[in-house]
């Protein structure tokens, strides 16, 4: 059982960005995606997500054993059990997060089957308090006018509500301070578990700090160049990613 | 009798009709002949007849807005509209004495559940007059007068014509002329001075015959210091062929006085609704304007206050929906004149498909007065690239220490938005709805309870029959 990603090449326009990437996250694990601006990280997450601007050109991804791309709309994926944590939520102007979380989970729920509100309010009130999100925030709108360490917060709750099998996170330490970070991940920690594998992509090491990767890839140009564990991580930190792209120069 | 099978899945409740024998028909087409066949049948006293006659000769010699409005008008064909359709002029008291086609109508439209649940009183109108009609005894007992157009100048000529066809007069524009040749069943309150109406008084219009003209009209008027809230629901099934809807309606708030006026209108796309909608403010008197425009094939709509005493106030909340190949052409008239008056407009508009929203706001504040204010606030969201919204304000401020302000804001759905919301499993369709309703969710939570419920339900059904 896993996220596996074979051979991914994905393009927008005439540009192609994903040129054959190659990845399997088993369930109960946690992958890290590190690699440069540009080298096709967020464009990874959002072609699995199905993002309407990107084209998949060749290759297959499966959700334990489920073709993603024979799924057509980004919600049936959604459904299926891949969630994404984005960079840039966006901002829904008048939706309520509650409602907003709401009509995410009751889009779960069997046809005709309606969603009890006081056990909906009593799971939501639990994961804010895990993720030390004030009350009154339910009542604010998605992401409007919200702090960058608000946002990310916002996209770990509903991660948390919508329990899902395959959780991507987009550069989720971007725009976070210190308390925030750790709070964050501390969120994210508590929905480490056997039944789930989780893909965190980011820039910098230190999040990998918090939220301890079993492996750790480098992307450059569209693939997976190097994998290792842990250490790698702090290798990429101390010496950059430019003897990483050397090194795949040779070999090629 | 013809029924439409499943209702469940029917998108539009209210699309669905009986035949019916009616027993009253003014037969086809408009003439002097019409005229005198629906004064004969409701016992018009004189006066109302000249009233209608002299009203007609208004509305033959009135050319069609068309310089200025949609040239979709010119479709409507006057003479092959039928004027008066009824079962009898009386309404009932009580469900059980309704016919039993007419009842199940309103049954289906859950209005004997609604007037149980949360009404001071319901008066339910099937094509030209009202089927029923009631208040609750509490209510009446106050001296709260709640009956169709008919009864009230009959029974009530002192109030009903001190005011009637004043605050809009017949020659208004063509259609408040139609109306006042042809008009039948409609409300008429008059609350008592000091008295306040606790729960709302609902009217419901229901279309129900095709190529049929409803003409309603509508008088209310608050005696000093009273408080009411009326709301008007309507629907029609749909119909290949056009159906005409013309009312007039006339507020008067006396001093002190609030009338809260609520609409919530989900015709059917072959509609054409031009309504003329009013209101006379006298001294610290309010009255507004709640209006919810969703469905018909060309709505045109702009309800006003005249703000004639000092310190009144008006107030005008818009939502209007345009789907496919509909055009709300709505907005609000605050004409200030007296000091001190002040005035609110908010509308938001939402165009879809190929729908077109238009506002049209006048504001005015005369050159002698001082201390008036108005704030006009006009928001339209477009739902892909077809879509077309227009705004056209004509603001007339005169004199001193007047402030006027008006905003006006257009913004999209984009695509980054639905796909965000995709990803959390939310269907495209549902995420156009959930859009929609937090474009409108400001404006939604000054309803009552009851009636922002419907109108989010109305909006999902729009929005998904939308995306198909």
């Amino acid at each position: 059982m896993s996220l596996n990603i074979q051979n991914l090449h994905a393009n927008i326009g005439e540009r192609e960005i994903l040129k054959g990437l190659n990845l399997e996250i088993p369930k109960g694990q946690i992958h890290a995606i590190m690699g440069k601006n540009g080298s096709g990280k967020s464009t990874l997450a959002k072609v699995m997500a199905g993002h309407p601007d990107y084209e998949v050109s060749a290759g297959n991804v499966t959700l334990d054993g489920l073709n993603l791309f024979e799924m057509a709309e980004p919600d049936e994926r959604a459904r299926a059990g891949l969630f994404v944590a984005f960079q840039y939520p966006m901002e829904i102007p008048g939706v309520t997060i509650a409602n907003f979380i709401r009509a995410a989970v009751q889009a779960r729920l069997p046809k005709g089957e309606e969603l009890d509100a006081v056990e909906y309010y009593g799971l939501l009130y639990k994961k804010m308090e895990l993720l030390k999100i004030p009350r009154d925030f339910t009542s604010r709108a998605v992401n409007e006018g919200f702090s960058g360490g608000e946002k990310k917060r916002c996209e770990i709750l509903q991660m948390a509500m919508l329990n899902p099998v395959y959780c991507v996170l987009d550069e989720t330490d971007s725009g976070l301070d210190i308390d925030a970070l750790k709070i964050v991940s501390e969120g994210v920690n508590a929905m480490r578990s056997p039944e789930r594998g989780m893909l965190v992509i980011t820039h910098y090491q230190r999040l990998l700090d918090y939220i301890v990767p079993d492996v750790v890839h480098v992307m450059v140009d569209g693939r997976i160049v190097l994998s290792g564990d842990k250490s790698l991580a702090l290798k990429l930190e101390a010496n950059g990613y430019d003897w990483v792209e050397k090194e795949v120069l040779q070999q090629a | 009798m013809e029924t439409k099978p499943d209702l469940n899945i029917d998108r539009s409740i209210g699309d669905f009709h009986y035949d019916m024998n009616y027993e009253f028909d003014a037969g086809i087409g408009l003439s002097e002949r019409t005229i005198d066949y629906i004064a004969d049948v409701k016992k018009d006293p004189d006066w109302i007849r000249e009233f209608r006659k002299d009203a007609l000769r208004k509305f033959e010699s009135m050319p069609m807005p068309t310089h200025w409005a949609s040239h979709d008008l010119d479709n409507i064909i006057f003479k092959n509209i039928r004027y008066y359709l009824s079962q009898g002029t009386q309404p009932k008291r009580s469900w059980d004495d309704v016919p039993e086609d007419i009842k199940r109508t309103f049954e289906r439209l859950g209005i004997p559940e609604q007037e149980r649940k949360f009404l001071a009183g319901v008066e339910a109108q099937f094509d030209s007059e009202a089927a029923y009609s009631n208040i609750k005894a509490a209510v009446g007992d106050q001296g709260v007068i709640f009956v169709g157009s008919t009864e009230g100048l009959q029974k009530h000529p002192e109030i009903f014509r001190k005011w009637f066809g004043k605050v809009i007069p017949t020659g208004d524009n063509k259609f408040s002329a139609l109306n006042s040749a042809v008009f039948s069943g409609g409300s008429f309150i008059y609350i008592p001075p000091g008295v306040k109406v606790k729960h709302p008084l609902q009217a419901y219009f229901r279309i129900n015959a095709e190529n049929f003209g409803q003409f309603e009209r509508t008088l209310i008027i608050a005696d000093e210091g009273s408080e009411v809230m009326y709301m008007e629901g309507c629907t029609a099934p749909k119909f290949e062929t056009s159906t005409l809807h013309s009312a007039v309606v006339e507020l008067v708030a006396l001093k002190g006085a609030k009338i809260q006026y609520i609409t919530v209108q989900n015709w059917s796309q072959n509609v054409f609704n031009l309504v003329t909608k009013r209101g006379l403010a006298h001294e610290e008197a309010e009255i507004k304007w709640i209006d919810c425009n969703i469905g018909s094939r060309l709505t045109m709509k702009y309800p006003g206050v005249i703000m004639k005493g000092r310190k009144a106030r008006g107030e005008v909340i818009s939502i209007a929906l345009a789907g496919d190949g509909q055009h709300q052409d709505t907005g609000a008239k605050m004409v200030h004149a007296a000091d001190d008056t002040t005035s609110n407009i908010v509308s938001k508009s939402i165009s879809l498909g190929s729908g077109r929203s238009t506002y049209r706001g006048l504001v005015q504040v005369g050159r002698h007065l001082k201390g008036c204010k108005n704030n006009t606030e006009c928001d339209a969201l477009l739902i892909n690239t077809e879509s077309r919204t227009d705004t056209y304000p004509a603001i007339t401020v005169r004199g001193k220490e007047n402030a006027c302000q008006h905003e006006a804001s257009v913004s999209k759905i984009s695509a980054e938005q639905i796909f965000y919301m995709q990803q959390r499993g939310i269907s495209e369709g549902a995420a156009m709805s959930l859009a929609v309703n937090g474009f409108v969710n400001d404006l939604v939570q000054q309803f009552p309870m009851e009636y922002s419920v419907e109108l989010k339900r109305l909006i999902d059904l729009e929005m998904e029959g939308s995306v198909g």
